[in-house]
């Protein structure tokens, strides 16, 4: 294990756990968001089961652990991508090809996976504001309390809900979300299969299908995301 | 069937390795469809004699795409347009009549420019000789049946062992990464058993060394796979990142 984190492929394992562990989040997160639309098809009033799962959420002990260590995955991925980027640039040098780069084939997201994730980093902290800083009470916000079922008995909450309904009343910013769900899901189509290549786990078998998975992977969530967003504001 | 072209180079020049490089346009005129792309820079290099000029300097060898010494840039890639073959290798009937043609050394910080298009890739060399090799004594050719090798792992190591060390992954690398090169090496040695054994060893010593030299880190773009003239498989990357984390995680 000695000095694994100063070697280059050492220093993309902790891109490549950190970004897996951020894309389970991310399906949990997508989870927790179907909610918003199918209370019709599972026999509850709008808004009950959103509200059952926030409060889930903000009063489960393992997600108080969880939470630190989800905000430090998206510290070490941040934070490492711009270490890397900064050494590949000096590797690279400072003389660009004059007659450019015209090799074909290609994946356009792999060549630009900085542009993107900067582009979810500005997404993500538009989306803390809107929700997290609300949920968590650090900037007010009156939803009042409501009540929902919660594991075969009622409890009480804030209204989750109401703020989700609200704030997807605006189209330009349903907008944003969706170009932020977008830029996610060409992240992901490369960043999927990318980080198993880092792992090691991948051979010319395993090659093909890791990029359908990742292409997968990618329409689910970056796909959830949007039409999610979208329906909030069309239909709800 | 046989053309005449003529041509317009544009060409990296630079006098030494401290010196400022520029282009310069140089017309090559009366070219054959036929003749390869470092014949074309021959004729390009006894016109500039003729003329009193100092001739362009580029690395050339085998002339067959077998030694690894050719380079050059040319027009957005390395190697030139057509795929899976060294610049030496490269004809004259990929290119068109009147066509400018732009032709730069590779460009990477571990691969300083020495004169014109020559670049120093003796960086290569020095990661082979810190692990790139079986450190005893194999003895000579043994019956082919005395150490069972499946018939896969022998094609795949041969598949790997077809590197030439020419340097176009680094070239075409936006990280400028030899990744390709060096997981080429390690997998050619890992997957046969007088290498198996130093297996280790070699990835540890094979990505210190690449890192010391300045190489960048591979972000799996595979612009490295396509632009190489030996077909070399980003599949290679996978096995030497395998190998070197199991023997970081044994230490």
């Amino acid at each position: 294990m000695s000095n694994l984190l100063t070697a280059s492929i050492g220093r993309k394992l902790l891109m490549s756990v950190s970004g897996l562990f951020l894309i389970l989040f991310l399906f949990v997160h997508l989870i927790l968001n179907s909610f918003l639309l199918l209370d019709g098809c599972m026999g509850f009033e709008t808004g009950q089961l959103f509200n059952a799962g926030v409060h889930f959420m903000g009063t489960n002990p393992l997600i108080k652990i969880i939470e630190p260590t989800l905000a430090l995955g998206f510290v070490v991925h941040i934070v490492y991508s711009l270490i890397l980027t900064v050494q590949n640039m000096k590797a690279r040098g400072p003389q660009a090809y004059a007659s450019g780069k015209k090799t074909t084939g290609v994946e356009w997201a792999s060549l630009n996976m900085l542009p993107l994730g900067i582009a979810i980093l500005a997404f993500l902290i538009v989306h803390i504001f809107n929700f997290y800083m609300k949920m968590k009470g650090y900037i007010a916000w009156e939803g009042g309390e409501v009540e929902f079922p919660f594991f075969g008995s009622m409890a009480t909450g804030e209204n989750a809900y109401a703020l989700v309904n609200e704030t997807f009343k605006s189209l330009p910013l349903v907008l944003l979300y969706v170009v932020g769900s977008v830029a996610l899901a060409f992240h992901l189509a490369h960043g999927f299969w990318s980080s198993f290549q880092t792992i090691g786990w991948n051979n010319p078998i395993w090659m093909p299908r890791l990029r359908v998975i990742s292409n997968v992977v990618a329409i689910i969530l970056g796909g959830g995301f949007t039409v999610i967003a979208l329906a909030q504001h069309l239909f709800f | 069937m046989e053309k005449i072209i003529n041509l317009t180079l544009k060409v990296w020049r630079q006098n030494g390795s401290k010196a400022k490089g520029r282009f310069e346009t140089y017309k090559v005129n009366n070219v054959s469809t036929d003749s390869s792309f470092l014949e074309m820079m021959d004729m390009l290099n006894e016109q500039l004699v003729s003329e009193d000029k100092v001739p362009v300097a580029f690395d050339h060898d085998c002339r067959e795409g077998i030694c690894g010494t050719c380079s050059l840039y040319i027009n957005g890639r390395p190697h030139g347009p057509d795929d899976d073959v060294t610049t030496c290798q490269l004809h004259m009937r990929k290119f068109t009549d009147g066509q400018t043609i732009t032709i730069e050394p590779w460009r990477s910080t571990a691969f300083p420019v020495i004169y014109d298009l020559m670049v120093d890739r003796r960086a290569f060399d020095k990661i082979i000789s810190a692990g790139g090799y079986v450190s005893v004594n194999t003895g000579g050719v043994p019956d082919a049946n005395a150490i069972p090798i499946a018939k896969a792992d022998a094609d795949e190591s041969m598949d790997s062992a077809s590197c030439i060390g020419c340097g176009a992954c680094v070239a075409a690398c936006k990280n400028g990464s030899a990744m390709l090169f060096v997981s080429a090496k390690v997998s050619q040695l890992a997957m046969l058993p007088q290498g198996r054994i130093e297996a280790s060893r070699r990835a540890k010593a094979m990505v210190a060394k690449m890192d010391e030299l300045g190489f960048g880190n591979c972000t799996n773009t595979g612009a490295c796979e396509v632009e190489c003239p030996k077909n070399i498989s980003l599949s290679n990357i996978a096995r030497l990142n395998r190998e070197f984390l199991y023997a970081k995680f044994q230490d």
